[in-house]
């Protein structure tokens, strides 16, 4: 480890804040790009179950 | 259909259309990015401009978002039956305007300090813009309903709008930029908004009246 | 050798076989990146020494360059996949170009925002008009203007044309885009302010950065077919393949709850 503690690894000789709200907002953004085409893909399946089965009907 | 469904539907249309939403912003960053490129990206000099390019870009971007705030309905017809509701038109036209704000100018007022950021607005700047912008761009949405009412049946009615509302926005204009320079160079902006306030009042109360006008007379047939 | 490459342009076409490899392919996207990512991004941010000059704000550079890369070669991709769509008229290339335009706008935003705040620690301000950050801010409103394409026109063979015409344009002009602020730069002379911001770097800082580059590529095909398949769902729903796909997820769920519906159990 290049810190010798973890306060000072959160600390990042007072560059922290920047470090982790470059990190936290990248983290974000990621994880929207992962979410959103599961939750897109959700909707689409259970649309079209139900079209299918109106149409079976 | 009275003005409080007419709101809630045209919030509704709003949010359907979300990614429409991002338009007037992108064109507001737009804008504010061609003065460095124009002229200096010096931040000593982007600083001096920066409350008169915000604010004008704030201006432009809400005249582009007018265009759409009477024309969809005058095309499919609802427009017509607002015309001939019960209701006093002029409180439909206020519903219509104020979703228009919702939706279009507090995004632009609450983006601002983005392009203070990235124009090197000085640290005083900031609050009076903000506040120039959240009371000032009600005016414009409810100045440019007029406009858009009395151009919305037109074909070539693109660039006449602009060219009717714009000298009704120049007193919003100079008040809101002298209160942000205000600002920057530390002294007292309230009695620069206070006017801003004032025009808000007169224009909430007579706007509508006169789009109401504006609209009987255009889509009269 | 010619008849292997028709048979993959045919094969390419098709949505059905996108389908199927994407799904095969996914989870190793997937998981190679996130191994990459995780591993590149532990090693950046603990491991690597410190910058000589710029202490601990350069570790920002492990997801700011991957982002910055992989916005300009996204873009790229969506401008070719486009071109593919109106030389050949191939469907699939068009579903593609259309998937990658929020993701590209989305990693140029990161690369932006974490540039801005990089700024602020290494050269006291969070923007400055230079080249690159410039060019950085033209292209994500390129990608915007292809995603306002694709609301603003119903006609989804039309929005898939339009938006494959402004990427080539866009594509063609970022080159010239540069070269012009690039020009503009030297007239202007911020000189005060290098932004050449690949610090020297040792293996132990490096290495994790070449990590993170693939790893955030690996997560870039993992996001686009993720995205295209969907499309192709939505596209293909009245295809057989696609209807007894449907059904056996139906019947998957029907054998956990008894559908009360249609009085269905599984297997009936």
């Amino acid at each position: 480890m290049f810190f010798d503690s973890f306060s000072s690894f959160i600390q990042m000789g007072n560059h922290g804040i920047y470090v982790w709200l470059c990190y936290g907002f990248f983290a974000a953004i990621v994880a929207a790009n992962f979410i959103s085409p599961m939750i897109t893909r959700h909707k689409v399946i259970k649309d079209l179950e139900r079209q299918m089965r109106r149409e079976q009907k | 259909m009275n003005a409080l469904s007419i709101f809630k539907r045209d919030l509704l249309i709003a949010f359907r259309n979300r990614g429409e939403l991002l338009n007037p912003l992108m064109f507001f960053l737009m804008v504010a990015s061609l003065f460095p490129l124009a002229v200096s990206p010096d931040p000593k000099f982007l600083g001096q401009i920066a409350p008169g390019v915000i604010w004008v870009g704030a201006l432009l971007a809400t005249l582009l978002s007018l265009d759409l705030l009477f024309k969809t309905d005058y095309e499919d017809g609802s427009l017509e039956q607002m015309l001939l509701v019960p209701q006093p038109l002029m409180l439909l036209v206020l519903a219509k305007v104020s979703v228009h704000w919702l939706v279009a100018g507090l995004p632009l007022a609450l983006m601002a300090p983005l392009l203070g950021l990235m124009l090197g607005l000085p640290e005083g700047g900031y609050q009076p813009l903000v506040i120039s912008l959240l009371l000032g761009t009600p005016v414009l949405s409810l100045l440019g309903s007029i406009g858009a009412g009395l151009t919305v049946g037109l074909k070539k009615g693109g660039m006449l709008m602009p060219l009717l509302i714009l000298p009704l926005y120049i007193p919003v204009l100079i008040f809101a930029a002298s209160a942000v320079q205000s600002g920057v160079d530390g002294n007292s902006y309230s009695g620069h908004l206070a006017f801003i306030g004032a025009y808000l009042a007169l224009a909430v109360v007579f706007a509508p009246i006169a789009a109401a006008a504006a609209l009987r007379i255009t889509t009269a047939r | 050798m010619w008849q292997a490459l028709s048979r993959l342009y045919y094969k390419l076409g098709s949505p059905k076989w996108f389908y199927e490899i994407s799904g095969r392919w996914m989870p190793w996207f997937l998981i190679i990146g996130s191994v990459l990512m995780v591993l590149g991004i532990v090693w950046g941010l603990a491991f690597a020494p410190a910058d000589y000059l710029q202490g601990n704000s350069f570790r920002i550079i492990y997801i700011h360059v991957p982002a910055a890369m992989l916005s300009q070669s996204a873009y790229i991709i969506m401008a070719v996949a486009g071109l593919v769509g109106l030389v050949w008229k191939m469907k699939m290339s068009f579903i593609v170009a259309k998937v990658i335009a929020p993701i590209g706008a989305s990693v140029a935003i990161i690369a932006l925002v974490t540039g801005a705040i990089w700024g602020k620690p290494t050269w006291g301000t969070y923007w400055v008009w230079d080249a690159r950050l410039t060019s950085m801010l033209i292209l994500m409103f390129l990608y915007f203007g292809v995603i306002a394409i694709h609301n603003a026109i119903e006609s989804e063979e039309m929005a898939n044309k339009a938006a494959a015409v402004l990427a080539i344009v866009g594509s063609i002009n970022i080159p010239i885009i540069k070269y012009s602020v690039e020009w503009w730069n030297t007239l202007h002379q911020p000189a005060t302010i290098t932004l050449t911001n690949k610090p020297t770097m040792v293996p132990e800082m490096f290495i994790p950065l070449v990590l993170t580059i693939i790893g955030f590529y690996c997560w870039f095909g993992f996001w686009v077919f993720a995205r295209t398949r969907n499309e192709i769902l939505l596209r293909e729903h009245r295809t057989n393949w696609v209807k007894k796909l449907l059904i056996s997820k139906v019947t998957a769920n029907d054998s956990i709850v008894g559908d009360p519906e249609t009085n269905n159990r599984a297997g009936e």
